[in-house]
Parts: structure tokens; C-alpha cells; sequence
């Protein structure tokens, strides 16, 4: 299995990227880390005939917190993404999601814009940003444009980039509630997720649940926030009750794929036991620390 | 604007501290120029699609998959494979570990698991034995070996940290 041929670029900055991929149109296709392109390309499932190679823009390879928000450049690896400590205090979940992400060599390569253009609907990244209400700076020769994550991830592998586009950026709203948790079951360890959920929220002084937002993966062509859980909660205590209603209710609000090998059946029901788990880690968490 | 690069490249790769000239296909893997034009065989081919872990190097220190990378990427970045850790007459403290517990069955996918965790050793020194396996599922090895392979991990871990094992 090895790549067709492609002329291989190698831009030095962002404004040479864009030219390029601009010069190049659909011909052209941009790699970062490579970790899900590589496979395409060996496999010859993708034949760009030209390769604009994204790694030297190092200006794009960062994370900053800005008063009310996360920034988080496109090309920053996984593994930063698990051990930063910006991403540590402002935004655990994203971390703990980061560091769960294939394997420990594929999150030294892998890239947060790799995964969100990718836009596999089992994937960690495209989940998180989707279900904390994350937007995307995409830049292009003629400026830059934001689009909620909501927005861009619009079906399998498609999501709303023209030609000559690039993700620059992500920005994660902040605060989030201090409360939250990243479950997935795969049929492996590292694979692609049968069912992933993420989670957060916060209690008020009488221990009710606020500002809950809820995440589903592997679930629809693309990763589903459910707001009307999230409404289903507010106010309500974070016992048992309200978290096994809470959970019947999400497996009810999804309509996944039937296939003979993953049933609905039983996506369903691992979508329930995930959502369980998934605050009783929360509040574990909680309570150890 | 750099000038676009075609097929041919002119290649100038460091690797394990050397520096070659080569002449490639830019669609070139990084595992096979390894291979076959720098005759460093020890980084093995196993799916070519970034899962078996067999083609397991380091790029400026960091575990990488040598068949989801095009040598044309790394010029300007240092390139170690299995080679630059230890000689037969010389094993490095993992090697060594690996020899005593029988860490290792027809050996195919140790070289990548050498690569990975001489690096992971030196990011963490004192993992837990559920920390290795979570790193090691990244290493398919079809002997199945996984458990002696743990236990050489940790041996060596143990000895790097200075402890007897």
C-alpha cells in the first residue's frame, strides 16, 4: 500500500499555505500530523496530486487562555493538548479526551484541525468541541471566518470548508462547569469509539444541576450536543433518580445507524450506561479531590 | 514562496546523528527510505497504516509512525530509529530487560516497542504497570507477548531509576 504520486510543498507560514491551497484548489490537500491522511493516502482512498505539508507553521501550534476563552491553535498535538497546563486548569475535559486519542505515537503527530477537518462523528476531538459549544476560525486567502463546530461538522467526513480553506484555530467558550467526565467504549483499547460521551456541569449552593451540557458520539453522522437533556436537568439534584432518567432519555433522544455487527439495541443501551458513568465519574472525581 | 518540490526530491535526512544525501519519490514512506535507501532495516513494516506500531521511530525525540510520514517531511528534523539504541554486544538497560524476561517472541514488533518506550522511559520514569499497557497498545505484537513485555518494561524502569531488579 503506498501513496499515488503528489508534488510535495512545503509552505514556511500560513500566508504561503493559503496561496497554495488557493493556486492548487481541489487538487490540493493540506497535512498536518497526517495520523488519519497518512492511511488514506497509503491506501490510495485519497489521491491529491498535490500535498501541502502544514508543519512548519508553528504559529498555529499553540494554546492560550484569553479572558473569557481557550484558544487553541490548529496544528497543536494531542499529546500537548493532554499535559498542557492551561488546558489542565481551564479545561480538564478537553485534556482527558485528548489523552484517550488512538495511540501514545499517533497523539505526538495527530493535530486538534487534523481531527475536527477529518470529522470522524466517533472521534474525541469533534465531540468536545461540539458539545461546549467551541468555534472554529477557518482562514482563507481573503480573511478569516468563524463557524460554530455545530456548524461545521455537517455529515460524515464533510464539514463546511471551501477550497483554499484552512482551520487556524479553536476557541472553547470558558467557564465551564467544574464538574465533568469523558466516557467511550470502543472494541479495543485506542480505536475509534462505538459510543463516547462528554460531560459537564455545575451545582448551585442547594447541590442542583446547572449549566449541564451534554454530549453524544458515535451516535449520528456527526457528534450530538442534546439540549433538551440539558434542560430535562436544570434544577434538578444530581442523585441517582435524576441520573437514570437523565440517562434513559438520551438513549431515547438518538437515532443511530442499525447494522448487523453494533445493533441500535444496542448503541442505545451503551449510551445509556455511558451517560450513568459518565456523571458517577463526575461526582467521583468530585468527591476525591 | 518556496518553490514547489517535484518528483525526484533531493533529500538531506539526519538520521541517528548522520546525515544523508538521497534521491527519492516525494510519495516516498519514511519507513521505506529507511529501509531501502539507508539500509536501516531494524524499523519493520508491518500495516503501513499506523497501527501495528512495527515502523515506530523518534522525530526530534518523539515516538512517530515511519509509514504515516514522507522522508520529505523531515528534512530540517532529526530522524532516530532502533539502530542508534543499543548493539548486540552493547544492549541499552530496555534491550537487556527485554533479553531477561523474554520480553520478546519472533521479535518483529520489538523494534517499534524499543523505539517507544526508550522515549516513554524518559517522559515517565516510574510508570505503573497500567500506564506501560496503555502505551504498549499502541505495539501490536502477534505472538501476543504483552505480559513478559510489560514486565521487562518495568524492570527496566526500575533498573534506569537506579533500584535493583
Amino acid at each position: 500500500m503506498k501513496p499515488a504520486p503528489f508534488t510535495y510543498h512545503r509552505p514556511a507560514n500560513l500566508a504561503e499555505a493559503l496561496a497554495l491551497l488557493r493556486a492548487h484548489g481541489p487538487a490540493a490537500k493540506p497535512i498536518a500530523g497526517g495520523q488519519s491522511l497518512g492511511p488514506m493516502l497509503n491506501m490510495r482512498l485519497a489521491r491529491p496530486s498535490h500535498l501541502v505539508d502544514l508543519n512548519d507553521l508553528i504559529e498555529l501550534d499553540r494554546v492560550r487562555v484569553k479572558e473569557n476563552m481557550l484558544e487553541i491553535g490548529a496544528l497543536t498535538r494531542h499529546h500537548r493538548l493532554a499535559n498542557a497546563p492551561e488546558v489542565q486548569r481551564s479545561l480538564p475535559l478537553l485534556g482527558a479526551a485528548a489523552a484517550s486519542i488512538g495511540h501514545y505515537a499517533i497523539r505526538q503527530r495527530g493535530t486538534i484541525g487534523g481531527s475536527l477537518a477529518h470529522a470522524d462523528p466517533a472521534a474525541q476531538l469533534p465531540l468536545i468541541a461540539v458539545t461546549l459549544g467551541a468555534t472554529l476560525v477557518i482562514s482563507g486567502t481573503a480573511g478569516a471566518r468563524e463557524v460554530p463546530a455545530s456548524a461545521f461538522l455537517q455529515s460524515i467526513m464533510t464539514v463546511d470548508l471551501r477550497d483554499g480553506e484552512l482551520i487556524t484555530a479553536l476557541r472553547f467558550p470558558l467557564p465551564v462547569g467544574d464538574l465533568w467526565a469523558f466516557e467511550a467504549f470502543s472494541r479495543r483499547h485506542g480505536d475509534f469509539a462505538l459510543v463516547s460521551v462528554a460531560l459537564s456541569f455545575a451545582r448551585d449552593a442547594e447541590g442542583k444541576i446547572i449549566a449541564l451540557r451534554l454530549g453524544l458520539g458515535g451516535v449520528d453522522t456527526v457528534p450530538l450536543r442534546l439540549p433538551e437533556i440539558e434542560a430535562r436537568a436544570q434544577g434538578r439534584p444530581a442523585d441517582e433518580n435524576t441520573i437514570r432518567d437523565l440517562a434513559a432519555a438520551s438513549a431515547a433522544a438518538i437515532a443511530p445507524e442499525d447494522s448487523e455487527q453494533v445493533p441500535v439495541v444496542y448503541r442505545r443501551e451503551l449510551a445509556e450506561t455511558l451517560v450513568i458513568r459518565a456523571f458517577q465519574s463526575a461526582l467521583n472525581r468530585e468527591k476525591g479531590a | 514562496m518556496t518553490a514547489p518540490t517535484h518528483d525526484p526530491l533531493t533529500l538531506s535526512l539526519s538520521v541517528n546523528g548522520e546525515t544523508h544525501e538521497i534521491r527519492v519519490p516525494a510519495r516516498k514512506l519514511l519507513s521505506d527510505v529507511l529501509r531501502e535507501d539507508l539500509a536501516l532495516t531494524g524499523t519493520h513494516v508491518g500495516c503501513e497504516h499506523g497501527v501495528c506500531g512495527a515502523c515506530t521511530i523518534l522525530i526530534d525525540g518523539r515516538p512517530a509512525r515511519a509509514c504515516l510520514t514522507f522522508a520529505a517531511q523531515m528534512e530540517g528534523h532529526e530522524v532516530t530509529t532502533v539502530e542508534a539504541m543499543g548493539r548486540p554486544d552493547a544492549l541499552s538497560v530496555l534491550q537487556q530487560a527485554l533479553h531477561e524476561e523474554h520480553g520478546l517472541q519472533c521479535g518483529f514488533c520489538t523494534p517499534g516497542i524499543v523505539v517507544t518506550f526508550e522515549h516513554y522511559l524518559r517522559e515517565n520514569p516510574d510508570p505503573t504497570a497500567e500506564e506501560v499497557r496503555d502505551v504498549l497498545s499502541g505495539n501490536l505484537c502477534r505472538c501476543t507477548g504483552y505480559q513478559n513485555i510489560v514486565a521487562a518494561v518495568l524492570k527496566a524502569a526500575a533498573r534506569m531509576r537506579g533500584e535493583a531488579a
